[in-house]
């Protein structure tokens, strides 16, 4: 069986400074440049598809897949409404929704498309297809964050979305949107004295990005749980995002990755990186937890034993 | 000018559902009902606010979402639609509402002034959270008084309940002395779920009250417990184990409303009035007021 066509992988950040006040900060304006970078890159390939993966779609009745042939709307960020808005209209791959829901369905997982008009679509994909893809050359694909998914069934969503890739003969641009660190400063700051929130997590921040430099993207699957207990706020149950990266692009550390920035954003770690799938490997290690095909819902464990 | 004076604390949830349940015209899902026991019960503590003067709703909702300070809106006017992100099968609404910005402005001002981080919203693009309109459409179908609605700083989430508690008691004084000082007769609305545990998958016809339970009874158990203390008057002692709670039941309480409201009440220890207990989707839902007048104040269930 072929591979999937996956071309690389962006990781980048949610926040709307590259996007609305890129001047703001000579740290933004390199996030920025950046996602520049990225963004022609992308224009320079044959992907003829963009696959969103965003932390900042939360999700609670399974996989959310958006699947609205052209969704148009003026979105304004909770917290960052002061620095304008952010309208928007994209183009959506809508057969590739329909496939990615059903290859999700026939791995076990719960799974819908919407296509609604005016549905809310998120700040960190709003920043990241107007940065990465402004004249939606290339049609995208979104996919929630469901709020009390774990690993296996982050794994399983990660593979089913290599399914629906594989199944319809893409050229995949893989796009994960997440900060590193996410604890923001609690208070308005100066965007010119933006810094990461603390040594610790500038500290985590920069061993993460040694490990995408080196490609090492299974790795940092397998070192999800550590990273959400050092430098994640505990908002949701788990770091998922290198869990559905490396499943979605192939889990293995043979990728050359490229850091293009890091940088700061309220306090919270905003890196642009992309991963290239290679044949060079700084070679892969044997891991202790299973490596999960289908999901089977709740193992039901409070029913089995008495208590 | 006579104090200002809050009228009547509401807990009213916000599951999108009731709203989808009660068909009205600004949503444009249709349903054939579901969750009456919780309708029925809004039904009938929107009757009482139309017996009570009073000039603006003050709502403080979990879903605008703040990690920097606390936010109120600020601009007298938003017309727009409210999709919910989680639920845009059944939530849809179609929204015109007013704002009491000089209330807005003066909560900002005092809660500013006691040390709490805060800001006015006035991007006229920013779109109303569902939280806000499903309770104030429940207990206001008319939409006839102006809002204000306070955004939720996620203290639980960046420290811990105990921080959430002591921050929103803050708040909630802060808020009680601007109404004191704006001369006005305001109704508090604390827009949230007790326990919030969701299932994951919903039936293909969402109003199927068949399927509709509590996510498990560990959930009910500690929502019944509430209730029992909210009926005897115990609102100090509610707010006290309220971390306790919050963590053991995954409780909405965990964005401050609750703890906002009775600050700003002064913690009752007069008898809550319930209007309703049920589940939407698996979350434990209580609707319940408090009424400072004696001689209003009645017992409903």
């Amino acid at each position: 069986m072929t591979e999937p066509d996956i071309l690389f992988g962006v990781y980048c950040p949610p926040h709307p400074q590259p996007l609305l006040s890129p001047e703001a900060s000579e740290g933004y304006g390199n996030l920025r440049d950046a996602y520049e970078t990225c963004r022609k890159r992308i224009e320079e390939s044959e992907a003829d598809l963009i696959l969103v993966y965003s932390t900042t779609w939360p999700s609670i009745i399974g996989h959310q897949i958006q699947a609205h042939p052209e969704p148009e709307w003026v979105h304004v960020d909770d917290d960052f409404h002061f620095l304008g808005s952010m309208p928007y209209k994209f183009r959506i791959d809508v057969e590739f929704a329909e496939a990615f829901r059903d290859a999700a369905e026939a791995r076990g997982l719960q799974s819908r498309t919407v296509a609604y008009d005016g549905f809310p679509i998120d700040t960190g994909s709003v920043v990241a297809l107007k940065l990465l893809n402004p004249e939606n050359r290339i049609p995208a694909c979104i996919v929630s964050s469901n709020m009390y998914a774990n690993r296996a069934e982050t794994i399983v969503l990660g593979k089913s979305a290599r399914d629906a890739i594989q199944g319809q003969g893409k050229k995949a641009v893989v796009v994960v949107v997440s900060s590193l660190s996410n604890r923001m400063f609690t208070e308005h700051i100066d965007p010119a004295e933006d810094r990461i929130h603390s040594a610790k997590d500038d500290e985590w921040n920069r061993k993460i990005l040694e490990f995408f430099d080196d490609g090492r993207l299974e790795d940092l699957s397998q070192l999800s749980r550590e990273i959400h207990g050092q430098i994640r706020v505990q908002k949701v149950v788990a770091y998922k995002p290198a869990w559905w990266m490396s499943a979605t692009m192939g889990q293995h550390n043979n990728y050359t990755g490229e850091v293009l920035a890091y940088e700061a954003l309220h306090g919270s770690g905003g890196a642009v990186v992309m991963l290239t799938p290679s044949s060079e490997t700084v070679g892969d290690k044997e891991f202790d937890e299973d490596d999960v095909e289908h999901y089977h819902g709740d193992r039901g464990v409070l029913d089995k034993g008495a208590l | 000018m006579a104090k200002g004076e809050i009228v009547l604390g509401c807990l009213a949830p916000h599951p999108p559902h009731v709203v989808y349940a009660e068909n009205p015209e600004q949503n444009e899902a249709f349903s054939e009902g579901g969750w009456e026991t919780l309708r029925w019960g809004y039904n009938r503590l929107a009757r009482k606010l139309k017996t009570i003067d009073y000039d603006a709703m003050v709502i403080f909702t979990p879903h605008w979402q703040t990690y920097i300070g606390t936010h109120f809106l600020g601009l007298p006017e938003f017309k727009s639609k409210s999709v919910d992100p989680v639920f845009p099968n059944i939530f849809r609404f179609n929204y015109d509402i007013s704002v009491d910005v000089d209330l807005a402005e003066k909560m900002c001002e005092v809660a500013g002034e006691s040390g709490i981080v805060t800001k006015m919203m006035r991007n006229p693009d920013f779109r109303i959270d569902y939280g806000t309109i499903t309770s104030c459409h429940m207990l206001n179908p008319e939409w006839d008084k102006p809002l204000v609605t306070i955004s939720s700083n996620r203290n639980a989430h960046y420290y811990s309940p105990e921080v959430m508690n002591e921050q929103a008691g803050a708040l909630g004084l802060a808020c009680a002395k601007a109404i004191e000082d704006s001369g006005k007769r305001v109704v508090l609305i604390s827009s949230h779920s007790l326990s919030h545990r969701h299932f994951v998958t919903e039936s293909p016809l969402p109003e199927d009250m068949s399927r509709e339970h509590i996510y498990n009874h560990s959930q009910y158990v500690w929502d019944m417990k509430l209730v029992d203390m909210m009926r005897g008057g115990k609102m100090r002692e509610v707010i006290d184990i309220m971390p306790e709670y919050t963590e053991q039941t995954i409780a909405e309480t965990e964005a401050g409303g609750l703890t906002w409201m009775m600050s700003a009440m002064g913690y009752p220890d007069y008898s809550a009035e319930i209007y309703g207990y049920q589940s939407v989707i698996g979350t434990g839902n209580l609707i319940a007021a408090w009424d400072p007048m004696e001689a209003t104040r009645e017992i409903v269930l």
